[in-house]
C-alpha cells in the first residue's frame, strides 16, 4: 500500500507563512526529539500536526509557542526571524497557545484567568501608584470576548473556574487565546479530554475562530476531527516532517500509514 | 465574590442545565467555597457567645482591650504565614524570625548603644533577609517549605540566643522602640499602636492579595504552578517576593511584641511558630494553596485569642485549650477538603 506522494510545496499557498521553521534541532539528553523538523503555517489557514508518539509533535509546538528553545534550526513570523526565550515573548509576538492542561487557575474566576500575566491596571495614580486592577474592564472586556464567540455556556464570567466542566474550561482557555493570540493561536489537544458533545463545541470554535481569520495550528490524535477541519495536515514521523497532505488528496488511513511508516509521502 | 445569578439563555440546549444544577445541588457548600472566611466568622460568634455565657466578664471593654492588644503579634504573625501558606508553602521558623528580629532591634539599641532608628532598621532588615533565605532555599534550591523552615527554624533560634546570649534584653530604651506599646483611648477601650498597626496591615496585604496582580501571581502560583508558569508568571519571583514580604511582617511583630513587654527575650511563647499555623487553617486558608482570605486568618486568630482567654477566665485548666485548639484545626481542615469538593 502505498499513498500518493506529495511534497509540502505542492499543498501550500503562494503567499508567505505566517510562522516558518527550519531544520529544527532539540534533544533532551540522549534523546533527539526533533531531528531537523521543518514547518510552515499560511495566513488564515487550519494546520493540523499529527504523528505517533515519540514524533516529536509535542517538542515542535513547545519551540513554537516559546516553552522550549531549539538546539538549533530557525523560526520566523511573518519572515522575520524569532528567538523565544520564554513563553511570555512568543505572547508578546502574538502567539497564544492553548495547553493540553488548559494552564488555567481552578481557584481563579474566569475574567481572572483571561488576564493572568497580562493584567490591566486603573487609569490614574491608582494604577500606576496603588497598582489597582481595572477589574471592570477586564470583566467586560473578557464577557465580550466569550459572547464574540458565542460560547453561551459560559454566563457568569466571575465564576471561579473549578466550578465548570471540561468543555466549560477549554472554552475559557480557547477564548482566552483567541482574545490574546493576533497573530495565531496553537491548540495542543483541546478536545483530548472532552466528552463527544464537548468535543463537538470547541471543533465548531475552532471553526469560528477560523472565519475570524487567524490561522490556527491544530494539534490531534482524533483522526475525523483533524480531516473534518483541517486546510492541510502536517505529518511529524521520526523528529521529522514526514508529508504534507490534505483531507482532499489523501484518506486517514493514508494519513496513518504516513504517521507510522507503513507508507512514504 | 459576586453571587452567581445564573440567566438561562434561551438558545442553551436541555442537558447544558444539567451539570450547573449538579453544583448547585448544595447551595451551603458553595456558599462556602465563594467566602472562604464565613465558617470561622460563624465559630468566631459561637465561641463568642458561649464563653460571655459563661464568664460575662469575657467583653467588658478592659478585658476586650487587652484580648486586642494580646492577638496582635499572633495575628501579625498569621498574618505572614497566610500569604506563605497561599503559595502552598508553610513556614515554621516564622516564630524564630520574629524572635531574632526583636533580639537584633533590642540588642543594638541597649549592647551596642545604637541610636533606635538604625536599630529598628536593622532588625527589620534581618527579618526581611531571613524570609528570603526561606525564600531562595524554596525557589532557588528547590528545598520544600516545609523542610527549608524546619531547618532556618533551628538556624534563627540558635541565631536569636547566640546573639543575646540567651539573655532577655532590658530596658529598651527610646520611645520609638516602645511607640507600638503606646495606648490610644477610645471611649472605655485602650487600644495600642500595635493594634492599630496589625489592622492596617491587614488591610494593606489584604488590598494587594484582592485587587493587584501581585496578589492574583500569588493565588496562582500557589493554585497550580505548572499553569502560572504557563501564561508567563515568574513563580520563583512571586515566591521570593511573598517570603520577603513575610519577613517584613514578622519584623512589624517584633517591633509590636517588644512594646508590649518593655523588653525582648529569647524565652516567650515556643507555641508561635504553630500557633500562627493553626490561626491561619482555622481561618480557612487552604494549606494546598491558592484559597484562602486574610479576613479568614483574622477571624482564626480571634478565635485562638478567645479560645485562650475564656478558658482561662472560665477556671478551666490550659490543657482543654490545647485540646480545643487541635480540634479545630482537625475539623478546619476537613472542612476544606470538603469545601474543595465543589471542584470538577
Amino acid at each position: 500500500m502505498t499513498a500518493e506522494t506529495t511534497s509540502p510545496r505542492q499543498n501550500a499557498p503562494a503567499t508567505r507563512p505566517v510562522l516558518a521553521a527550519t531544520g529544527l534541532f532539540k534533544s533532551y539528553g540522549r534523546v533527539d526529539a526533533l531531528r531537523g523538523t521543518d514547518f510552515e503555517l499560511y495566513p488564515g489557514e487550519i494546520l493540523a500536526v499529527i504523528g505517533d508518539n515519540g514524533a516529536g509533535k509535542s517538542t515542535l509546538i513547545r519551540c513554537l509557542s516559546g516553552a522550549e528553545t531549539p538546539d538549533a534550526g530557525t523560526i520566523t513570523l511573518d519572515g522575520r526571524p524569532v528567538h523565544f526565550r520564554d513563553v511570555q515573548q512568543a505572547k508578546q509576538a502574538g502567539i497564544e497557545t492553548v495547553y493540553q492542561t488548559l494552564a488555567v487557575s481552578p481557584a481563579l474566576d474566569i475574567a481572572t484567568n483571561f488576564y493572568l500575566g497580562r493584567e490591566v491596571r486603573k487609569k490614574g495614580p491608582l494604577g500606576s501608584v496603588f497598582r489597582m486592577l481595572d477589574t471592570t474592564a477586564m470583566r467586560r472586556m473578557a464577557r465580550e470576548q466569550v459572547t464574540k464567540l458565542g460560547i453561551e455556556t459560559l454566563q457568569d464570567i466571575t465564576q471561579a473556574v473549578e466550578t465548570l466542566s471540561g468543555g466549560q474550561r477549554q472554552a475559557v482557555a480557547v477564548a482566552r487565546a483567541a482574545a490574546f493570540g493576533s497573530k495565531l493561536i496553537i491548540m495542543d489537544e483541546p478536545t483530548a479530554a472532552l466528552g463527544v458533545r464537548e468535543s463537538g463545541q470547541v471543533d465548531s470554535l475552532i471553526r469560528r475562530l477560523k472565519d475570524e481569520g487567524i490561522p490556527i495550528i491544530l494539534i490531534s490524535h482524533d483522526m475525523p476531527s483533524v480531516f473534518a477541519l483541517a486546510d492541510r495536515i502536517h505529518i511529524q514521523r521520526l523528529g521529522r516532517r514526514a508529508a504534507v497532505i490534505t483531507p482532499q488528496t489523501h484518506t486517514m488511513e493514508q494519513a496513518v500509514a504516513i504517521m507510522t511508516g507503513a507508507a512514504t509521502a | 465574590m459576586t453571587e452567581g445569578a445564573v440567566t438561562t439563555t434561551a438558545g442553551t440546549p436541555p442537558e447544558e442545565a444539567g451539570p450547573p444544577a449538579r453544583r448547585r445541588a448544595n447551595p451551603f457548600q458553595a456558599m462556602l467555597h465563594a467566602h472562604p472566611s464565613l465558617s470561622p466568622l460563624a465559630v468566631l460568634v459561637v465561641a463568642a457567645v458561649v464563653f460571655d455565657l459563661i464568664n460575662n466578664r469575657m467583653f467588658s471593654p478592659g478585658n476586650l482591650s487587652i484580648m486586642l492588644q494580646q492577638v496582635a503579634v499572633i495575628g501579625l504573625l498569621a498574618l505572614g504565614q497566610t500569604i506563605i501558606i497561599l503559595t502552598a508553602g508553610i513556614d515554621l521558623s516564622v516564630g524564630a524570625i520574629m524572635i531574632f528580629g526583636q533580639m537584633v532591634m533590642a540588642g543594638l539599641a541597649i549592647n551596642s548603644g545604637m541610636p533606635v532608628v538604625p536599630a529598628l532598621i536593622l532588625g527589620t532588615l534581618v527579618a526581611v533577609l531571613a524570609g528570603g533565605i526561606n525564600g531562595v532555599l524554596a525557589t532557588r534550591f528547590n528545598v520544600p517549605p516545609f523542610i527549608a523552615t524546619l531547618g532556618t527554624l533551628g538556624v534563627f533560634t540558635a541565631a536569636g540566643l547566640k546573639y543575646a546570649n540567651g539573655q532577655t534584653l532590658t530596658p529598651v530604651p527610646g520611645s520609638l522602640l516602645l511607640w507600638t506599646g503606646t495606648v490610644i483611648r477610645l471611649g472605655s477601650f485602650n487600644i495600642t499602636v500595635g493594634v492599630v498597626l496589625t489592622i492596617a496591615l491587614y488591610i494593606i496585604i489584604g488590598y494587594c492579595l484582592g485587587r493587584t496582580a501581585w496578589g492574583k501571581h500569588v493565588y496562582a502560583v500557589g493554585d497550580d504552578p505548572e499553569a502560572a508558569r504557563l501564561v508567563g508568571i515568574r513563580s520563583s519571583r512571586t515566591l521570593l517576593s511573598v517570603y520577603l514580604v513575610a519577613g517584613l511582617i514578622y519584623a512589624v511583630a517584633a517591633w509590636v511584641q517588644i512594646g508590649r513587654t518593655g523588653d525582648a527575650s529569647t524565652d516567650i511563647s515556643s507555641t508561635l511558630n504553630l500557633d500562627s499555623i493553626t490561626a491561619v487553617v482555622i481561618g480557612g486558608v487552604s494549606l494546598f494553596g491558592g484559597r484562602g482570605v486574610v479576613l479568614g486568618t483574622l477571624f482564626g486568630a480571634l478565635i485562638v485569642q478567645v479560645f485562650q482567654t475564656g478558658i482561662s477566665l472560665a477556671g478551666v485548666q490550659e490543657l482543654y485549650q490545647e485540646l480545643a485548639e487541635g480540634l479545630l484545626v482537625i475539623a478546619a481542615v476537613i472542612l476544606d477538603q470538603w469545601i474543595r469538593r465543589v471542584r470538577r
